[in-house]
């Protein structure tokens, strides 16, 4: 039978706001165990929260971003159930009346399509701390610094098809979060997790297949990886006839495997009901419009500017705006080389992501900064190097060598444009080859080409790649008639 | 000396005709000599006391003294308090020492208030006689088998007995205003939102209100000034100037129009009970009032709309008690849910667990409709019919409570008559107003409350008739005869 | 309404309780009559009436987006029951 997988996705987002959502501890990631875990954090009796202005900010920025409803009046509830990670024994949370309802966002497959899929909501909630499985004595250790860090859970509509379209839809939430600055989006360190609801059904029934969630999937490999995994596990049991049981599962990232997750497999009474703690938050028309003014620009708006303004095909812009980083990277070299748009594009999307790709480092952690690369292009641009003389400089860069003018100097790789010194290395090399020469002039007018881009290459060889190949090429014309 | 107020013992410190240590040592001598008949302490704090009356005398010497520098009162024991244990009178917090201080304890503290110790009260609040309390019930001064009332009965007994010249409390459907009846003195319930909840330990969030417990409403009136105002830790403090409470006391109550609910002086009420209110609000009348009957078609509804709200709140603020990060810890736990379900069981009383189970039926799957949500509806009818009563009237009195008090053990066994006795009270808080008990009478040998609520933020207005009252009448003046001494 | 064993058994277990059997019947008889008491609502007419959640009609404070608080683990863990390098010890949590 064809079986066709839908997916719906629900994405926790840590917002970087300074302090937690309800209380002012800090939320720097990696302090000692429990050092940023103040009173209201610790659940200590008498206890209260006050919600943090940023946080709700911050939330309705992601709402107006993907045209969503923003509730002008929304609420929080208590979710209940015991975890030695969550120290009131519930979760501060929204039900009924979510910060920002329904909305959509478009996605592009690798193909070119974009689809749409639906947000069906996104509300705030305090993420929890963190149990420590070292062995303590047979104990497990509670570290709290976590606890009370704001979440922003984006629930999707079931409107994703594969795992293609799942880790498109991801990786533009994830692209938008740090567009809009209201997360670092850093996913090694938890700052983005997935639950990914699953199932599957006979191509062309209307009705959902029974479904199963599998918890905070943290990296866009094990999203693939999970989804995979699972659509294959669901059509096994389908095949042979079995049902599919609806539960929690866990992604194994050692097996490659979901598993069903022994904690939650009794059945959850989260008694919800609306904290008495806090009061309904209101947000007017204008704060919205405020909101909405100051928005910066969306990554589908940067990437038409970047195909207008600087006349970048499709597919360039597409990968330079893939992240903010990147994009504003490019457009710093744009400006500090005074280069051409294109030739920038070409550089930063095939040297520098090569190299990146390379080492396994992301455009964050580039080793060389936009500055120092668009010094590197000014010097291809105002002809002082040539382009392979640009790459040497660009490895030494990497390496740590220096900036471009510097390694330029020390490496002595200042463009040859003495054309007296030119003209002695072309007499030269033609002069070493008669054959080449002889053959050369036989040649029919077509196929001269490769016999020019031989002697050329022999000439910049002979000048250590520091000719300039326009004033080779010219003298070679002249000379070889 | 014990038998003064606070107006009065404040004009003897500034005057240097006493010290606050003296004054102090000389309650916490009667605490340490007469209490053990009563048991309405759970923590005796003398280091602390001596050494805030030795602070306060310096002030009071440096001539920056205010109204309540070097006062010894007593703090109801579900204010945290800095430093020393607070058990909300469990099991669960029996080793629980505060790192913090409560809001209300922190501005009394920087009033100059010194502070005896901690009042016995029932467990984490949840009673209405005081037996719940893991340190042993608290007995009534006025007749030491009868219940002081609950929860704040350690308070009230305290006040009653002259062992602290005042208390603080808390009242979620009755606990500050049944126990000041009961024992014979002065307390209010203010406005929910006018002190802030910060470091109380809670028990149902959108009822909880402190509030003061004295001998007269002219030194309720002078504590509110302190434990009152917006405290930005708590989001449900009311952001709005604190009034003074002291201000309108002295009004004429000429023209002031009392609505007595019909629904509060029918069967149920004790007839010596009635007969001192009905008295009471003669007296009233003589003051230039006028009295008129009113209806409050939803008394009935507020015990059980209470009994699903109350406890549902309180289900879900209990969780925190798990025996993780304080309190109380089962011995060698199996696994995780052996530690939690030890630790609460162990740690929780009986009327504890009970409410806990209800508060969870309430809210789980299948009943959350039926008992929740239709709760919190019966809830805004309550609400309603209070704005409709003060659409016509300035004040609504009646009984505190259905009789003048029970006996030890005497409702013990049945959890729902127990819930009955806070009946003319209950609503109040289901509604957010404030609401007082002043003395007003005897039946049979007991004190009997007089109740006064008002509509939100009028307890200037409870006060000034209070205090009326109380320059008409001598009721908050007498004393039990054991601790008149 | 009156509650059997084996809800009260449930409710118990999500609230993290146990109850001993002997007290089984204590409870069941004592939760049946609260619930017996809290019934009369059910004939309360609350149609076209909003459930009331808050006894004011107050809207909520936002607080300013800063850290105010500091260390205090060494104080706030002198009153844990177990601890070891800063956290808080429970029995092994299986997920």
């Amino acid at each position: 039978m064809a079986w066709e997988t839908v997916i719906g996705l629900e994405i926790h987002v840590q917002l970087s706001t300074q302090s937690k959502i309800f209380s002012g501890s800090a939320t720097t990631f990696g302090a000692e165990p429990n050092t940023q875990a103040s009173l209201v954090d610790l659940g200590m009796p008498g206890v209260l929260p006050v919600l943090n202005a940023d946080a709700v900010k911050k939330a309705i920025t992601f709402g107006v971003a993907i045209d969503a409803n923003i509730n002008q009046k929304s609420d929080f509830a208590r979710k209940n159930y015991f975890y030695p990670d969550l120290p009131k024994g519930y979760q501060i949370s929204q039900l009924d009346l979510p910060i920002v309802g329904e909305g959509h966002l478009d996605i592009t497959l690798e193909d070119g399509t974009v689809k749409r899929v639906g947000v069906t909501r996104a509300h705030l909630e305090e993420d929890a701390g963190k149990s420590l499985h070292e062995d303590y004595h047979g104990m497990t250790g509670i570290d709290l610094n976590r606890a009370g860090t704001p979440l922003l859970e984006i629930v999707s509509e079931p409107d994703m098809r594969s795992a293609e379209e799942a880790i498109a839809y991801v990786k533009t939430i994830h692209s938008l979060i740090q567009y809009l600055g209201i997360s670092d989006g850093n996913m090694a360190e938890g700052s983005m997790r997935c639950d990914i609801n699953i199932s599957l059904r006979p191509t062309g029934q209307e009705e959902y297949g029974t479904r199963t969630e599998t918890k905070n999937v943290n990296s866009f490999r094990f999203i693939e990886k999970a989804i995979r995994g699972e659509v294959i596990r669901q059509m096994d049991e389908l095949e042979a006839g079995n049902k599919i049981n609806q539960e929690t599962r866990l992604y194994d990232s050692n097996k490659d495997e979901t598993r069903p997750m022994r904690s939650k497999e009794e059945a959850n009474d989260y008694r919800y009901f609306p904290d008495p703690d806090l009061l309904p938050v209101i947000t007017t028309d204008e704060f919205i419009q405020g909101i909405k003014d100051a928005l910066p620009e969306l990554p589908w708006q940067k990437l038409e500017r970047f195909q207008t303004e600087y006349e970048l095909k499709e597919y360039d812009a597409r990968v330079l705006t893939a992240s903010k980083t990147l994009a504003n990277y490019f457009e710093t070299v744009v400006t500090t080389s005074g280069a051409k748009a294109k030739l920038a594009a070409n550089w930063v999307t095939s040297e520098l992501l090569g190299a990146l790709n390379k080492s396994n480092t992301d455009i964050q952690q580039s080793p060389v900064s936009a500055e120092e690369f668009g010094g590197l292009l000014k010097r291809i641009a105002d002809e002082t190097i040539t382009g392979k003389s640009a790459k040497t400089v660009f490895e030494a860069m990497l390496n740590g060598e220096g900036g471009a003018d510097e390694i330029i100097k020390a490496k002595d790789l200042e463009q040859e444009k003495d054309s007296g010194a030119i003209e002695a290395l072309v007499d030269e090399v033609i002069a070493a080859n008669p054959d080449q020469v002889a053959k050369f002039l036989e040649a029919e007018d077509s196929k001269k080409k490769r016999f020019i881009g031989f002697f050329v290459g022999q000439i910049m060889k002979a000048s250590k790649g520091k000719a300039n190949p326009q004033q080779v090429n010219q003298l070679l014309a002249q000379k070889l008639k | 000396m014990h038998n003064k107020t606070l107006v009065e013992l404040s004009q003897q410190l500034l005057s240097g005709s006493v010290s606050s240590v003296e004054l102090t040592q000389h309650f916490l001598d009667r605490i340490n000599t007469l209490d053990p008949q009563l048991n309405s302490f759970i923590s005796v704090t003398d280091e602390l006391a001596l050494a805030q009356a030795k602070q306060a005398d310096a002030i009071i010497a440096a001539g920056t003294a205010g109204p309540l520098t070097g006062i010894p009162i007593a703090h109801k024991d579900i204010f945290c308090t800095k430093g020393v244990r607070t058990s909300a009178g469990s099991k669960m917090l029996d080793n629980f020492i505060s790192p913090y201080d409560a809001t209300v304890v922190e501005k009394l503290n920087a009033a100059g208030t010194v502070t005896l110790g901690k009042t016995n009260m029932d467990e984490f609040a949840m009673g209405s006689s005081n037996e719940t309390s893991f340190y042993g019930a608290v007995k009534n001064p006025w007749n030491t088998d009868y219940v002081p009332g609950g929860s704040s009965g350690g308070s009230a007994a305290s006040v009653a007995a002259r062992l602290a010249p005042a208390a603080t409390g808390t009242d979620t459907g009755g606990s500050i205003r049944q126990p000041a009846s009961l024992c014979g003195i002065t307390g209010l319930k203010p406005t929910y939102g006018s002190i802030s909840r910060w470091g109380m330990i809670a028990f149902a969030s959108s009822l909880d209100q402190a509030g003061p417990m004295t001998q007269t409403a002219e030194d309720a009136a002078l504590l509110m000034n302190a434990m009152g105002g917006f405290d930005r830790k708590d989001s449900t403090s009311l952001d709005r100037a604190t009034p003074d409470y002291t201000s309108d006391l002295n009004n004429s109550l000429e023209g002031l129009k009392v609505g007595l609910p019909k629904e509060f002086f029918k069967e149920g009420l004790d007839s010596g009970v009635q007969q001192v209110v009905e008295t009471a609000i003669k007296e009233i009348e003589k003051l230039g009032a006028s009295v008129k009957e009113i209806s409050l078609t939803t008394t009935e509804l507020a015990v059980p709309a209470y009994y699903v709200i109350a406890p549902a709140e309180a289900s879900s603020n209990l969780s925190r008690f798990d025996g993780v990060r304080y309190g109380y810890r089962c011995e060698d736990p199996k696994n995780l849910d052996d530690l939690y379900e030890r630790s609460r069981s162990e740690g929780f009383g009986d009327e504890v667990q009970r409410r806990i189970l209800i508060g969870a039926y309430a809210l789980s799957a299948g009943y959350y409709d039926a008992y929740y949500v239709k709760a919190q509806k019966t809830r805004r009818l309550i609400k309603n019919d209070f704005d409709n009563a003060f659409s016509d009237v300035d004040i609504i009195m009646g009984p505190t409570a259905p009789s003048a008090g029970f006996t030890l053990g005497e409702k013990a066994d049945d959890p729902v008559s127990m819930y009955l006795s806070d009946i003319y009270t209950i609503a109040v808080n289901l509604a957010g107003l404030p609401a007082l008990s002043v003395p007003a009478g005897f039946s049979a040998g007991l004190p009997v409350g007089l109740q006064m609520i008002g509509s939100h933020f009028s307890e200037n207005r409870l006060l000034n008739v209070a205090h009326q009252f109380q320059q008409a009448t001598d009721w908050h003046k007498h004393t039990p005869d054991a601790f008149t001494k | 309404m009156a509650l059997d064993k084996g809800e009260i058994t449930k409710i118990a277990k999500l609230a993290r309780l146990t109850i001993n059997d002997e007290k089984i019947p204590e409870y069941t008889a004592s939760l049946s009559s609260i619930l017996d008491l809290v019934e009369q609502l059910q004939a309360v007419d609350t149609n076209n009436i909003e459930p009331m959640a808050h006894p004011l009609d107050a809207t909520q404070r936002l607080r300013e987006d800063a850290v105010t608080e500091t260390n205090q683990r060494d104080d706030y863990q002198k009153i844990a029951p177990a601890t070891e390098d800063g956290l808080y010890l429970v029995p092994k949590v299986i997920d």
